[in-house]
């Protein structure tokens, strides 16, 4: 557990001293969002439409931007090795660099979606619908997305080839996701998308560490 | 290749660039596949009971394996957490201090020279619990005075019973059991 927070903190500290990484992909989002208004116009009820989608392709492009960092310093500075050489169980370490990159990537997509909400001129409900299907499936996009990162580790142009490994993986989560406001909207109950949303979440967390530390120890072979 | 490493002894591996030194501390690590041969702890093959090896074994490569935003105090205090070692901050500023890096601890290691950093890592040593070093080329930007200190590190390891596992390119003067291997093809 000691080690399992030291990894956590660590992260988390050294990311404070790197702001502009971090940054960069909600920044992207930020871009992403605000960009669609301006160019469709004020058409309030087509923003109103069109609001989860994007904010759902804005967070999925913005995860996909960061994930190739996931493990990429810590390989580069022999950290990662380190790591498998302890004795701790590796997986469960990869799972606390999963839940730091969400930290820094996914959670603040999820804070900034109310704002971008109001852009899109999207009623209260629907907001709290769309925080609700972001903060169940960010995680689920660091988690698939770490193991493309670990698999890619070390590859020239491993940013394109994560791109390519993760679109079939994020294609359900977005589906999902932008359709629960879709069918609040119209007028259908949401709860089978959270179920649903929950459902893809368990697994993703329960083995996704386990695969990226399989995919690690390859990577040193 | 054949070779048996007591406690209290140290070998230093020697050879020419390329010959596969590092190669071989990759595998003697479990960083690297072995294709012929075993690598045994205390009689017993390493994968019999992995996680105890890894625990009695210490890797220094040529990544150092530090954080350059992070502080020299901060970097040592993540090593230990992740080693399982209980420590407080007195150890950690006196590994610092063995290797003279007094009032370098808070600063981030981005702004320290090569050898500092190298300093830094090697100080991990002098904190570690663990009986087996293996360091790849450790003198690797060390000043004379530093590599002084370091072999004193090595000299009181050895004396408790530890054992050391090097590469390098110096010569590294040793008092104790131990003896110099050359390979070659």
């Amino acid at each position: 557990m000691n080690a399992f927070l030291a990894i956590l903190q660590r992260d988390l500290r050294v990311a404070m001293h790197r702001k502009v990484e971090v940054l960069s992909g909600l920044f992207f989002y930020l871009v992403v969002a605000t960009l669609f208004p301006l160019a469709i116009g004020s058409d309030l009820d087509i923003l109103r439409r069109i609001a989860p989608g994007i904010l759902w392709v804005g967070a999925l492009l913005s995860s996909m931007l960061t994930l190739g960092r996931l493990f990429e310093a810590d390989w580069q500075d022999g950290s990662l090795e380190q790591l498998v050489l302890t004795p701790h169980n590796l997986s469960f370490l990869v799972l606390a660099k999963i839940i730091s990159h969400w930290t820094l990537c996914g959670l603040p997509l999820v804070i900034l979606a109310p704002v971008l909400g109001l852009m899109f001129d999207l009623p209260g409900n629907f907001v709290f619908v769309l925080m609700g299907t972001l903060l169940l499936g960010t995680p689920i996009l660091s988690c698939l997305g770490a193991i493309a990162s670990a698999l890619t580790l070390g590859l020239r142009g491993g940013g394109v080839l994560i791109s390519l490994l993760v679109l079939p993986l994020f294609v359900p989560v977005l589906v999902f996701g932008a359709g629960a406001v879709e069918s609040l909207s119209a007028g259908l109950g949401t709860q089978a998308y959270f179920s649903i949303l929950m459902a893809m979440l368990l697994p993703a967390v329960f083995f996704s560490p386990w695969a990226c530390s399989a995919a690690l120890r390859v990577t040193f072979e | 290749m054949n070779f048996e490493l007591n406690a209290g002894e140290w070998l230093h591996v020697q050879g020419d660039n390329g010959i596969g030194k590092t190669s071989l501390f990759r595998a003697i690590c479990t960083l690297a596949p072995i294709d012929e041969g075993e690598v045994l702890w205390n009689g017993q093959s390493i994968h019999q009971d992995l996680p105890l090896y890894l625990r009695d074994i210490f890797f220094v490569g040529h990544k150092l394996a530090l954080k350059e935003e992070l502080s020299a105090l901060e970097n040592l205090a993540i090593e230990c957490k992740l080693m399982d070692v209980p420590f407080n901050e007195l150890d950690l500023l006196q590994a610092l201090a063995h290797f003279g890096l007094q009032g370098r601890e808070r600063v981030p290691l981005g702004i320290l020279s090569q050898g500092q950093k190298r300093r830094v890592a090697l100080a991990k040593l002098k904190l570690a619990h663990a009986p087996l070093w293996i360091l790849d080329e450790p003198l690797v930007a060390l000043d004379a005075s530093s590599i002084q200190l370091f072999t004193k590190l090595l000299e009181d390891h050895l004396e408790i019973g530890g054992q050391v596992l090097l590469t390098s390119h110096q010569r590294i003067e040793l008092t104790g059991p131990g003896r110099v291997l050359s390979l070659s093809l």
